[in-house]
């Protein structure tokens, strides 16, 4: 196909030269890959051969374009309006997400548009609807924009087999895959089904440098406060910045120490995904106007809208990943050709040192990524029920359909018929539910058994579970929505509690029908927020160049000064880590044993070895007190020392210990609900139907506990325990850390060690302790016990009368009503005066 | 370990697992077992769990009586997820059923789930509540007396556990079946039976804890 006339003079007429990307993708033939930075005229380029084509519309859907973010397609909409005006083509463009009205859903899929924008989770809907042929029957192009996201997690998987669902519905389709820099585009061409990858030039090398600070990065700690003064002057320089920092409980404390900063009161906005959507919006839409200097953000802003007037990234903390630091330095490039601007401040000592390493890697365009695993089975399995929602399918066309998937080409037979077991039947050992199959076959074809089935099964689509959170609101009717907190958090919270939210430092002052109200509280110092961070591990590539680093003094001269004087002294008091050496330490320091592993495995592998390493220190009698996992090393606290970590690292022993760990971990049954949920076992929360007066509903955990005592082969906890080991335990590497380092060095010190020193500041220490939950239950009931003033005697006679309840012969002997009188009204019903959670005693 | 109390005159015990132990009379009451639950939300259409609850659950009824040895022993109510789910046992739970009862009267006290009459294949008499020296009934009515039906729990060090709810007029059980939710003990259903007393929360120990208008004020607690 090429450029037709009227599209050349669009172009000249808006003083543009198509890119040869755009033009590119416009000749292809068949599928394509078009892999381009931010600026490139991605979007376009996707939407040009459908353009070219609508000058005659066929009627009917034509092109499908899936994005992973609602507010993308509502921005799409808007940007393809202009060049659809200007060409006086005649093409009706509609978006279709989670948002659009049910009039409107309903009318498309009688009458679809020729162009309609979706996310994986409105098309999965929409595939599973009877009339899915007649909607997409006549599909021509599919348009899968920021591929590369999609491609992390498992709603890429969910696309992919949908899109396998298309291509059976429109054989002829083409599909054009839009992506960022990546490590390795042939595995995301091929994770798309195959296609013809399509370069666009890279640009020029972006302009990127460590922040120089007056003061050095401190010694521990992540928060990176120290930098605030260089960073509000580059904010005053810049046109527009966006602050990228890695959790969301950062971002609300360094939002609140640059505005304590900010004497110029420089417009700067804060942007995360705890922040309620209106306030989210808020932020879009002032800085979409150029209303904004700044905003702090964390990932939520790696993906979208394309603010054109920011010219300057911030990267505070270590970028822990050189594709994720590549991505987000391109969103500073508001000038195709124009080189990226970014900076970065690296958050303590440890983290210069992966800075460095990384800028190194930017420069050497070396990005890291893991390779993706298959495609994972509780996916499928929804796949399956929402393909029996469309109607009856036979087995053995949707096996072939699902091997077309990249990502699970390799499916074998027996895992596809697991699946499609689980579906119909649930799968159990005990086959309880041959009367009520959820599927049923019935003439060589499987179909929903009761057709009211449908109904949930598409309430329950996607493969996004959010944690269970609560709403923040302001106390009284109708106070603002502030945001929302995990529940664990939530669960810590006391009145008087203060903690930062949405910028604001409020007070907790209780709960009320799962809405955490609070009162504005701003000049008291907020509690630590410790609501959802992204634990994002260091990839295992940015480790090694790390380790590379800190082993080979002769390439130390890129290192700042103090840097390079701390590993030296390393060097000299103890030894350095290098590549193919696992270096450990023991010494004693504030009266106990320490043992620091310079790992450099990620904080997620370290945490499970630290888990791993203390249980078998304690069946060896060496008495751990307690660990501290990072990205970089472990440190272990015991009695006695560890004197040969060889036995503690060896590689069956772990594993085994990994199995009788793993069983009966909150990690596991975190992923259980999840992997259970997905597959179909049960509901999600929808919001607004989780209320506390409802005794139906019951944790997944019972489940999981059940299914593990009485059929442990269960489908559901083989795919959960494949996800743990990838995901928080990430066993993989702590394997990948020993087959790098195999050599084991372990030094004897008489003192704490300088790399070991910094560990000694850092958060988030394990206690190990015997003692278990119900040690700490006992202590809180007896506290609370106490503090009533209630002492429960040995005699059973006399605990009714000692709470107040009269000793239950002669009836009441405070001034208790019965039901009948509160129910009269006569006196007022009281409502509890505490809320619904006990918060932990600390 | 068990937590012993007086209610209504006679003294109970609250034992770990959620059942209850009369031990003057060595009688043995458990509510709301649910039984059947997770066939009935396949029947309905709904979601086909793990088809274990029947099992878990009368595992563990059968180690309560192991410890007890009752010479009688009360299902609460909700007995059964609801009539059909009765009728629908297999036979070797039917069996294994009568086989726990043999040698003891076994009362089936009728709930909201399953008013019916259990189906003839199962041991033990059908009552709508029983009066032998303490009421037993499955939802709570004019006091005092003994009941099921809410599954109160309550928060102890972070963790929902399921209590028994004792107050001056109503002890409640807590739900004994394997797939069964919990109503906080602050909801106002629960805090109007029991606006004061203590809640014994189940576990590998039975805890008492003040709630209601006794609970310390969390304000003061914290100071």
């Amino acid at each position: 196909m090429n450029l037709p006339p009227e599209f050349q003079d669009w172009f000249a007429r808006q003083g543009w030269q198509p890119h040869p990307h755009q033009i590119a993708l416009l000749e292809a033939k068949g599928d394509s890959l078009l892999i381009a930075p931010t600026g490139g005229g991605k979007t376009l380029a996707g939407f040009l051969p459908s353009l070219v084509d609508l000058r005659d519309p066929p009627g009917g859907l034509h092109t499908l374009y899936v994005s992973p973010l609602k507010a993308l397609t509502a921005d799409i909409a808007r940007n393809l309006a202009r060049p659809v005006a200007d060409l006086g083509l005649t093409v009706r463009i509609e978006d279709r997400t989670g948002d659009t009205k049910g009039s409107q859903r309903a009318r498309q899929r009688v009458d679809p548009p020729d162009i309609l924008l979706t996310t994986p989770e409105s098309l999965a809907l929409m595939l599973s609807y009877e009339q899915a042929p007649a909607i997409f029957g006549g599909l021509r192009r599919v348009v899968l924009d920021e591929l590369h996201a999609l491609a992390e997690n498992k709603r890429g998987d969910q696309l992919m087999l949908c899109l396998a669902r298309l291509k059976s519905l429109a054989p002829g389709l083409s599909v054009a895959g839009l992506s960022a820099t990546v490590e390795n585009p042939a595995a995301l061409a091929d994770f798309m089904g195959g296609g013809q990858i399509i370069h666009a030039d890279p640009g020029p090398d972006p302009d990127i440098a460590m922040l120089p600070t007056a003061r050095p990065a401190p010694w521990a700690g992540g928060n990176g406060h120290y930098a605030v003064p260089e960073v509000l002057e580059q904010i005053r320089q810049a046109n527009t910045t966006i602050v990228f920092i890695n959790t969301r409980a950062q971002a609300e404390l360094y939002f609140q120490q640059l505005w304590a900063a900010n004497e110029e009161n420089l417009p700067i906005g804060l942007h995360h995904g705890s922040l309620a959507r209106e306030a989210r919006q808020k932020v879009e839409a002032a800085m979409a106007a150029g209303d904004l200097r700044a905003v702090v953000a964390t990932g939520s802003l790696d993906l979208g809208i394309d603010w054109g007037s920011v010219d300057l990234v911030i990267q505070v903390g270590a970028p822990k990943n050189v594709k994720r630091l590549v991505q987000r330095i391109g969103r500073a490039n508001h000038r195709y050709n124009a080189p990226s601007r970014a900076r970065i401040v690296p958050a303590n000592r440890f983290e210069v040192i992966e800075c460095v390493a990384a800028l190194q890697a930017v420069a050497e365009r070396d990005l890291d990524g893991d390779p993706r695993g298959p495609g994972p089975l509780d996916v499928l399995c929804q796949h399956i029920l929402l393909t029996a929602c469309a109607g009856p399918f036979d087995p053995d066309s949707l096996f072939r359909e699902v091997r077309a998937v990249g990502p699970y080409r390799h499916l074998t037979r027996e895992d596809f018929d697991a699946c499609l077991d689980f579906a119909a039947t649930g799968g159990y050992a005990l086959r309880a539910y041959d009367r009520w199959q959820r599927l049923m076959l019935r003439d060589g074809l499987w179909r929903l058994r009761d057709p009211r089935a449908a109904r949930n099964i598409r309430m329950n689509i996607g493969t996004i579970i959010d944690p269970e959170t609560l709403k923040v609101r302001f106390k009284g009717r109708g106070g603002p929505l502030l945001g929302e907190v995990e529940e664990g958090f939530a669960a810590t919270l006391a009145p008087g509690d203060t903690f930062l939210i949405g910028g604001q430092t409020v007070r907790y002052e209780g709960l009320r029908e799962l809405v955490l109200e609070v009162t504005p509280n701003p000049h008291k110092e907020p509690r630590i927020a410790t609501f959802n961070g992204l634990k994002l591990a260091t990839s295992t590539q940015l480790s090694h160049r790390v380790q590379a680093l800190i082993g080979d003094p002769d390439r130390w001269d890129i290192l700042p000064k103090d840097s390079r004087d701390w590993l030296a002294l390393q060097a000299e008091q103890s030894a350095l880590p290098a590549p193919g050496t696992l270096l450990s330490e023991s010494f004693r320091y504030d009266g106990r044993w320490h043992f620091a592993l310079y790992g450099l495995a990620g904080r997620n592998a370290l945490q499970t070895l630290g888990l791993l390493m203390t249980r078998t220190m304690e069946v060896a009698g060496l008495g751990p007190l307690g660990f501290l996992a990072t990205d970089y090393a472990l440190l272990i606290w015991s009695v006695d020392p560890v004197t040969d970590p060889a036995p503690l690292l060896d590689r069956a022993a772990l594993r085994e210990g990994l199995g009788d760990w793993l069983a009966s971990n909150a990690v596991m049954k975190r992923s259980f609900r999840n992997v259970a949920i997905i597959a179909g076992l049960i509901q999600r929360n929808m919001p607004g139907s989780r209320s506390t007066g409802k005794q139906a509903t019951f944790s997944s955990d019972i489940l999981y506990d059940t299914l593990r005592r009485y059929d442990p082969d269960h489908l559901l906890l083989r795919i959960t325990a494949d996800e743990a080991q990838r995901g928080l335990v990430d066993f993989g590497r702590i394997e990948d850390m020993l087959d790098y380092s195999p050599d084991l060095k372990h030094v004897m010190l008489d003192r704490i060690s300088p790399l070991a020193a910094p560990l000694m500041l850092e958060m988030g220490r394990v206690r190990i302790d015997g003692q278990g939950r119900m040690r700490l239950a006992e202590a809180e009931a007896a506290a609370l016990m106490a503090e009533a003033g209630i002492d429960l005697g040995p005699e059973p006679t006399e605990v009714a009368r000692l709470a107040g309840l009269g000793d239950g012969v002669n009836r009441p002997a405070t001034g208790l009503r019965d039901r009948k009188s509160s129910r009269t009204g006569d006196i007022p019903p009281r409502r509890a005066p505490r809320p619904a959670t006990v918060p932990r005693a600390r | 370990m068990n937590f012993s109390f007086r209610f209504d005159g006679v003294v109970l015990e609250a034992r770990p697992s959620g059942a209850l132990f009369w031990p003057d009379r060595r009688w043995l009451i458990v509510a709301d077992l649910h039984l059947g639950k997770s066939e009935r939300m396949a029947r309905r259409g709904g979601a086909l769990l793990p088809p274990y609850e029947v099992a878990a659950t009368l595992d563990r009824l059968q180690a309560e009586i192991a410890a007890t040895a009752p010479d009688c022993v009360v299902s609460l109510g909700d007995g059964f997820d609801d009539d059909a789910a009765a009728s629908a046992l297999p036979d070797a739970v039917c069996a294994r059923l009568a086989a726990m009862a043999e040698g003891r009267r076994w009362l089936w006290v009728s709930g909201n789930h399953d008013p019916g009459v259990p189906c003839a294949r199962l041991p033990g008499e059908a009552w709508d509540e029983v009066r032998e020296g303490l009421v037993l009934r499955h939802e709570a009515g004019q006091g005092p007396d003994v009941s099921g039906h809410f599954h109160p729990c309550v928060r102890l060090a972070g963790e929902r556990r399921s209590c028994f709810l004792i107050g001056a007029e109503h002890l409640i059980l807590p739900a004994f079946g394997a797939y069964t939710g919990g109503l906080s003990c602050d909801d106002p259903a629960l805090t109007d039976l029991v606006p004061e007393g203590i809640a014994v929360a189940c576990g590998t120990r039975a805890l008492p804890l003040p709630v209601g208008r006794i609970a310390p004020r969390l304000s003061r607690r914290r100071a």
